[in-house]
């Protein structure tokens, strides 16, 4: 069973290609880091996947209407916006509007998984603004779609919620959900997600696991940088080291 | 407070200051005297009860429930403690609609021109806002189209004042401007009635969809609200409430920016939430500040729009100090 088959969307801007002719499918249990330089078109290809957004081609998830899709996929927009000084479990219950309400047992599901138990009473425009990308999350998570799209969800969060975080993610993947986020961090996208997609201009340079993608070729072309990339007792370790010359 | 608490608690506000409403006025009657001449319709006290209190009384309910349900669903929609229901022009096309018919003498011949000319300045700006703001679902497209058109109406008004006949009736539709409950009859709430029961099924219909957008346009379409229907209802809705509102009152400026403001918290600031509090805090509001326009200065006629200004100003004043802190 596929959650989403992307087949030559291309998002058109200006008469620019954003996003141009990206083929590709995720299945369940993927966790799918969606990486590329500022620019590469990494939202635009989630929000047109998603129906978001005009573009030609196809996506599967942009044909269902607006209901079953909302219980298809969970979208996480890289833009934290709680307009209002709701509790936060209220902003968390905004998630089971796709379902018709009702879901108390998703919502604390996904209070805890983020750890957010403790503010529930609180207004959630009060809190910082690494509780509330948490806050934001755990709404996404209580919407319980099979597939989650999130844009930069880790962005601004302490190192412990970040990886707290990838863990929730691989959890989704665990349980038969799958995951695309788009992700900064080459180190935490190598660590944890079973899949890399490379965006360049546009265009989907590649797509495998972190390992097969991550070449020195790759990293000099698309991200004009060197790295250390080393599989350690621990796991898969990468760090950016330098950047290369001629970056234009 | 709980939600249904302060609902309730509202509720029997509102029905306290109506009942004082039906009660304070110009001829001095007891509060029996004048519930048994309004249950019988007898007599002078009868007819005062029944042909200018209770219209009076009405329209203060119906006028401030569609103020602040309209009020409540602007902010939803726009996400903007600020914003207020006349924004998007149709109080101000209202208000045109209503001072040609006034500076045509053609309300002097038939008593419903005034008010029909008003609804029908509330149905051409809705018609040009919605061209203007195309298919376009942002919030930003609406909102200058409704200044756009709220200052055409503005113009077009001063227009109809520079060009009045003579200061008397340039001094009518200041007067009228001004906003009053003062001199209505059951022919006004009968025109009013329908428009604003169909302003508030539409409005509060949209509560789920304002919530959604708490989150933003984009998280709202992903959780399967449509946008373009939204605007159409937050548009529509308000226009009918507004419209309605200003035909048979007059411009009666703040309800609409401070009631919903005042509730936010207290109903745990979900918007859906806060449309049917506003409704009745506005309803609260207008009744009381109607009930105030007469106590005040009995002898004058002290104008309902002037008062609601007078002590709204300072509060809006307030809550941009306030929020210009909490920014800070």
């Amino acid at each position: 069973m596929m959650l989403l088959r992307l087949d030559d969307l291309t998002v058109r801007r200006g008469g620019v290609a954003v996003v141009a002719g990206v083929s590709a499918t995720v299945g369940p249990g993927e966790v799918i880091g969606l990486v590329g330089p500022n620019g590469a078109g990494k939202t635009s290809l989630m929000r047109a996947a998603l129906g978001l957004l005009a573009h030609e081609g196809c996506s599967s998830l942009a044909q269902l209407a607006p209901g079953p899709r909302a219980r298809a996929a969970a979208w996480l927009p890289q833009a934290r916006e709680i307009a209002w000084g709701m509790p936060v479990e209220a902003v968390v219950r905004l998630g089971r509007m796709p379902h018709g309400g009702g879901g108390t047992v998703a919502v604390e599901r996904a209070l805890a998984r983020m750890g957010l138990q403790g503010l529930r009473g609180r207004a959630a425009t009060e809190l910082s603004g690494g509780e509330q990308a948490r806050v934001l999350i755990a709404r996404a998570l209580a919407q319980e779609a099979p597939l989650l799209l999130a844009d930069e969800p880790i962005a601004g969060l302490d190192p412990a919620a970040q990886i707290a975080t990838m863990q929730v993610f691989a959890g989704l993947a665990a349980a038969g959900g799958a995951v695309v986020a788009s992700l900064h961090d080459l180190g935490l996208a190598a660590r944890h997600c079973t899949r890399l997609w490379v965006l360049s201009h546009g265009r989907l340079v590649a797509d495998g696991a972190p390992r097969a993608v991550l070449t020195p070729g790759l990293l000099a072309e698309v991200f004009h940088i060197r790295a250390h990339f080393a599989e350690t007792a621990e796991g898969p370790v990468f760090q950016a080291l330098e950047l290369l010359g001629g970056t234009a | 407070m709980s939600y249904r608490a302060l609902l309730i608690w509202l509720s029997v506000l509102v029905a306290a200051l109506f009942l004082g409403s039906l009660l304070v006025g110009a001829s001095s009657l007891g509060p029996g005297a004048s519930l048994a001449a309004l249950w019988s319709g007898e007599g002078a006290a009868g007819l005062v009860l029944r042909e200018i209190r209770l219209p009076r009384a009405l329209l203060g309910l119906l006028v401030g429930a569609a103020l602040g349900l309209s009020g409540a669903a602007m902010q939803g929609f726009l996400r903007n403690p600020l914003a207020e229901p006349g924004l998007i022009g149709t109080s101000g096309a209202a208000a045109l609609g209503a001072v040609i018919a006034i500076h045509t003498g053609a309300y002097a011949a038939f008593a419903l021109a005034l008010p029909l000319a008003a609804l029908t300045g509330a149905g051409v700006a809705v018609a040009l806002l919605l061209a203007l703001a195309g298919r376009e679902a942002r919030a930003l497209t609406l909102i200058l189209a409704g200044i756009a058109i709220s200052a055409l109406a503005g113009a077009l008004t001063a227009l109809v004042l520079n060009l009045a006949p003579s200061p008397y009736a340039a001094a009518e539709i200041v007067f009228w401007l001004m906003g009053s409950l003062a001199d209505r009859s059951m022919l006004h709430v009968a025109l009013a009635a329908p428009f604003i029961a169909l302003g508030a099924v539409i409005v509060l219909r949209l509560g789920r969809g304002l919530d959604a957008l708490t989150l933003g346009e984009d998280a709202a379409s992903s959780l399967g609200v449509s946008l373009p229907r939204l605007r159409l209802g937050v548009v529509a809705g308000t226009a009918a409430l507004v419209g309605a509102a200003t035909a048979v009152t007059g411009a009666v400026g703040f309800v609409g920016l401070v009631v919903p403001h005042l509730l936010r918290s207290a109903v745990g600031a979900a918007p859906s939430r806060l449309l049917p509090a506003s409704a009745l805090g506005g309803a609260a509001m207008l009744l009381a500040a109607d009930i105030a326009t007469r106590l005040i200065v009995p002898e004058r006629d002290l104008k309902l729009g002037v008062l609601t200004a007078l002590v709204g100003a300072p509060f809006f004043l307030r809550m941009i100090r306030r929020i210009g802190r909490e920014g800070a």
